[in-house]
Order: structure tokens, then sequence, then C-alpha cells
């Protein structure tokens, strides 16, 4: 299986496994999962909120809102609203609590602190 | 506000031809300089495939939304809200909110754990060979589809343009396109097809601001006035509400939520908005890119909402329907209405470059999965090297021109919009729930992945033959005949969850444990972007 092993060498001889369960990396994973899982469900029930409002209650969806511009068209502006927001925000949860700590655990990696040959280099990384 | 609606004289077009192939060639010859000067440092498969891994996010977002942003988005999208009105901006809707999806659970982890195709990350803690088959197989299943959207989209614009509604002439022009993308992958690789992406990107989103601007200033800058003007113009008040296409029968609004899940969980899945991801140097760029091109294709799609309406209230849409390319004709005909000759050529020049540089992408995406994963990694069994694989990429690439070219001339007519629908239905099934068990859940195995891709596959693909989109009806690809036992033109609804079951299914049957090193490996390297390859300097 020597293709997937990357060009770079420095995760050749790691220790995945012992990587995977230190604690920090468990906690990456649970903040990762903890933000993407839930807001995926969230705008997925949204977005088949609204089509199924636009299939089923196109009377609802036809109220005039202001002018010419009804309720269908309001809440379809918003879908792209939502996905703008969530957009941002994912992007300001990433950098404030995912990237540190992912590069911290890389750095590690790469500074050989979990090398399969040998004990774990103390210190600091890099 | 007094409005007059004169009608587009669409006889009048063909005495714009020399200026509109005069725009495009001038867009062929400046696009070509920078594709041979791009190509220059084209080594390696890194370079060919993954443009040496040196784009920016805000470059690679821009071509992404380039490759997003086709034929289908373009004058399919526009032509759909102007003769259908409020069922039509269901797809940009669809379009846009499925790339949540590709932020949140793929595009980085993506990023991270692979190399340059889709079946490296799902081939990477799975058997090799069987699960690579499959995931090049879907590749090229879903590419193909993809293509013979863009193509029925390039017989449509020429006809326009040109006036020629003869089968011959009309088939001349594809070969001709399909020719000139060849050339473009050939010489250019990753590399000069992101660039060539990023400009077309930039000029259809110029011209369609443009467009928008225009047809706002017309009705004083009030979107009431303009959806009003479409009222009057259809004299017909449901074109602003939701059903006018979909909502005739309990089939037709079945097919509509069909079509929704196809379109919010296809773009995910689509290979050459994968591999897009490959062409930056880490997983934040990778990021960086889906949030630029996110920001690109929303504000894109706000604009099509007017240029429908503008289309629908300026041209009407019994002009648009009669006009040679129907459907997709709308966005040229409101730019010929809009500024005349000039405008026209130039939108048809952008739309043509559109078509030109998404047909480049995908031809290099279907090219790089046969000779990386068929090729590299099953035939030569990982032995082969780079050179010989970059070499069976570029024979690759001829040979899918060529089929590209004859599946065009037979998928001439339908709207694209539609049949770029169709391969998300395929992308959905046969890809996303592979990709989604394999980065998040621990216990996958080959026999999931195995089962899901193929029954996801197949299944797409026998209902969309069953169904009225080939047969039984006055708009099927094969109007004579009548095997259309399937009532939906969109399988995503039925597919799509069997495709996740059936991953779900050969996972718990499968007696045989997948490497559990390999699974904390991928994990790892998904999270933490260990070991991925950096960009390479040139």
């Amino acid at each position: 299986m020597g293709h997937d092993a990357q060009d770079t060498d420095a995760a050749a001889s790691v220790d995945f496994k012992e990587v995977q369960s230190t604690e920090r990396f468990q906690e990456l994973r649970k903040r990762h999962r903890s933000f993407v899982f839930p807001m995926a469900i969230a705008f997925l029930l949204w977005y088949f909120a609204y089509v199924l409002l636009a299939d089923y209650a196109v009377g609802f969806m036809s109220t005039k809102v202001w002018g010419n511009i009804n309720i269908g068209l309001i809440l379809g502006l918003l879908q792209f609203v939502s996905t703008f927001a969530i957009t941002g925000w994912y992007v300001s949860y990433s950098n404030r609590k995912l990237d540190p700590i992912a590069s911290e655990i890389r750095h590690e990696i790469e500074g050989h602190e979990f090398d399969k040959h040998g004990n774990p280099v103390s210190g600091t990384a890099q | 506000m007094t409005l007059m609606v004169p009608a587009v004289d669409v006889a009048a077009l063909k005495d714009t031809t020399l200026l509109n192939m005069g725009i495009f060639a001038l867009f062929v010859a400046v696009t070509m300089v920078i594709v041979l000067r791009a190509s220059r440092n084209n080594k390696t498969a890194a370079d060919y495939y993954a443009a040496g891994r040196s784009f920016s996010g805000s470059q690679n977002g821009t071509a992404i939304a380039g490759d997003y942003l086709s034929a289908a988005s373009f004058l399919g999208i526009t032509g759909a809200i102007a003769i259908n009105g409020y069922d039509g901006f269901m797809y940009s809707i669809g379009f846009l909110v499925a790339w949540l999806v590709a932020l949140l659970l793929v595009a980085e982890l993506l990023r991270n754990t692979g190399k340059f195709t889709m079946a490296d990350v799902l081939s990477f803690r799975l058997k090799q060979r069987p699960v690579r088959i499959a995931a090049a197989i879907s590749t090229l299943a879903v590419c193909f589809f993809y293509l013979l959207a863009q193509m029925a989209g390039a017989g449509s614009l020429i006809s326009l343009l040109l006036g020629i509604s003869d089968w011959g002439g009309q088939a001349l022009v594809i070969v001709v396109v399909g020719a000139l993308m060849i050339m473009y992958v050939l010489i250019g690789g990753m590399k000069g097809t992101t660039w060539v992406q990023i400009i077309k990107a930039m000029l259809l989103i110029a011209g369609a601001a443009v467009m928008t601007f225009w047809v706002l200033a017309i009705y004083g800058f009030n979107l009431s006035d303009l959806l009003g003007g479409a009222v009057e113009t259809a004299k017909n008040p449901a074109v602003l509400n939701p059903g006018l296409q979909y909502g005739k029968s309990d089939t037709s609004k079945l097919d509509f939520m069909s079509l929704g899940l196809a379109l919010v969980l296809g773009t995910a899945a689509l290979p050459h908005v994968l591999m897009r991801f490959y062409t930056v140097p880490t997983a934040k760029e990778a990021r960086k890119s889906v949030v630029w091109s996110i920001w690109l294709i929303g504000i894109f799609y706000l604009f099509t909402l007017v240029l429908g309406y503008g289309a629908a209230a300026l041209v009407g849409a019994d002009t648009i329907k009669s006009a040679p390319g129907g459907v997709n004709s709308a966005a040229p005909l409101l730019a010929f209405h809009l500024g005349g000759p000039l405008l026209l050529g130039f939108i048809s020049a952008v739309a043509f470059a559109t078509i030109l540089a998404v047909v480049a992408g995908l031809t290099i995406t279907a090219a790089a999965s046969f000779a990386h994963d068929i090729y590299a990694n099953v035939i030569a069994k990982g032995k082969a090297d780079p050179e010989t694989e970059v070499k069976v990429a570029r024979r690759t690439v001829i040979v899918i021109g060529i089929l590209a070219i004859v599946g065009g001339i037979f998928a001439n007519g339908q709207n694209v919009a539609f049949l770029v629908a169709l391969a998300f239905a395929v992308a959905a099934s046969a890809n996303l729930p592979t990709i989604v068990y394999s980065l998040f859940w621990r216990k996958f195995t080959t026999q999931g992945a195995i089962w899901s891709m193929y029954g996801g596959l197949g299944s797409a693909i026998i209902l969309i033959a069953l169904s009225p989109v080939v047969s039984g009806a006055k708009t099927s690809m094969i109007p004579g005949a009548n095997f259309a036992v399937f009532p939906l033109s969109n399988p995503g609804i039925v597919s799509i969850p069997l495709a996740f079951f059936l991953g779900w299914l050969g996972t718990v049957l499968d007696k045989k444990l997948e490497d559990t090193t390999k699974q904390a490996e991928m994990e790892v390297r998904s999270l933490t972007g260990v070991g991925a390859e950096k960009a390479t300097n040139h």
C-alpha cells in the first residue's frame, strides 16, 4: 500500500494509534464533530423544511408581503443568508478552536514525538 | 413607469455572428497564451493533476466557482426562472446550500488525506483494488453525465448565435468545441485549466453583474416592480409562486423533493470539484477556497434571480421557447435586448468559455482518475513511474474528449440545468455515502463501500434509464419509445437513501474487520494535516 504514503517522510514512522489515543487528539476530534454534525443537521432540516413548504404549501408561500414580494421569495433569500452566516461561523470556529490544537499535534508528530522506534522524544516540539 | 417590451428579433442575431466569433477567438487566443506559459513547469504527476499544489485559497476558490458556475448555472438556471418562475429559483438554492456539506464535512478532511483523486481518500484504509476500481468507475460516470450537459449547452448556444438549426451544423460546432478543450487539457494540465477557470469565472461574474445592474436600473432598482414586469409579460401571476413546473401532480411534487435532495447532496461528491481541493497547499487554504467560492457562487445566483425574471419580463417566455436553443437561450436573448450585439457577443463568448473551461476541468478529472486509479494502481499495481502515468492521462484525455463530443451531439436540446441535476443525483448516490462513512465511521468496511458505490451508481443510472427523461414523453431523449416505468425524472429520492443503507448493511454484514492502524492514521491525518503534501515551488 505504498502509494498513499505521502511524499513527506515525516509521517512515515509515526505511531498513529498512539496519537489517536492522546487526550488532545480526542479533544480535537470532539470539537470538530460537536460543531459540524449539529450544524449539518440544522441546515439540512432548514433546507428540507423550505423545499417541503415550496412543494406542499404553495398558498402560504404565495402570500404577498410587500408589493410583489412573497413569503416564498423571502424564505428563499433567507437560505442564502443562512448559508453565508454558517460559512462565517464555521471559519471563525475553526480559527479559534480547531486550527491551534491541530497544528500543535502536527508539529509534535513532525518533531518525531510519536515515532514507533525508540521512546517518545521529551521536551518541546520542534 | 412605462415599459416597452419590444419583441426580440431572433433573426437579427445572425448579423452579429462575426462579432461573436471575433470576441470568442480573442478569448481563446488570450487563454491559450496563458495556458502555454503556465504549462512550462508541468513535470511531475503532482504538477499535471494538482498544479503543483501551488494555488492560493482565493485563486482556487475562484477556480472552483468557475467550475461550478457552468453553463447549467448561467444558461440553465436563468432559463428555468424565465420560463418556470419560482421553481427555477429552487436550483440556485439547492446548488448553493450544498456547499455547506462540502465546507463542513468534506473539503479539509479530504485535502488532508488524499493526493490526486477521490479514490485516494476512499481507498485509504480499505482494500485498494476493489475500492479504487469502484471509485474510478463512478468518477467516470459522473463526469460523463456532466460532460453531456455542458455539450448540450454548447449546442444550444451555437444554434442561437449562428442561427444553425440543422443537426449537422450543430454537430460540427460541438466537434470544434471538443477539439479546443482537448488542446487546453493536453497542453496546460491542471495548472492551465485552473487559470482558464479563474479568468472565465471573473468574466462571467462581471458580465452577470453588469446585466443585473442594467435590469434593475430599468425597474428603478425595485425588485417588486421587476417581478411585476415578469407577471405582466407572462400574463400569469403564478410565475412568482412555487409549483408552476413541479406542482401539477403528486408525482411531480415528489420529483421536486427528489431534485432538492440530489442538488443539496451532490456537490460534495462531484469528483471534479473534489479534485480542486488538491491544488492548494494546506487544509486551511482548502477551507479558504470553499469560503471564497460560496461567496462568489451565492452572489452569482442572486444575479441569476434578477436575470431570470428580467428575461421573463423583457424578452418573454414565448420568445425564449421559440428561439433556437430554447430554454437555454434566455440569458443571451436578455443580453441582446439590453446591450445589442456587443453585449450579446460578450455574454455568448463568456458562456462559450464557461463550457470550454468546465469541460476541460471534467476531462482532466476523468483522465486523472483513469490514469492514477485504474492504470497506475490497479493495472500497473503501483509500479508505474509518474511519467508513464501522465502519458496515460494525456491519452485518456483524447479518448474522453471524443466520447464527450459524440455524447454532446446526442444530448443536444435538453435543459442544461436539468441534465446537470442528473449528474448530481449520480454523484450523491455513488460517492457521498462512502465519502461520509469513510471519513466519520470507524467501523466502515470495504464491503460497505463496494455495496454503497455500485448500489448507488447502478440504481441511479437504471432509474434514469427507466424514467421519462429517456422515454415515454414528448421531451424524452427517445420520444418514440416508452419503457418509463419509473415516474420521477430525478432518481435521488430513491437512490441516495438506498446507497446510504447499502453502505451500512454491507458493513454490518461484513465478517472481515478493517485495519485499525490505517483507520487511526486516516483520522489523525484528516484532522491534523500531518504529512499532507506541501506546495512545490517553481
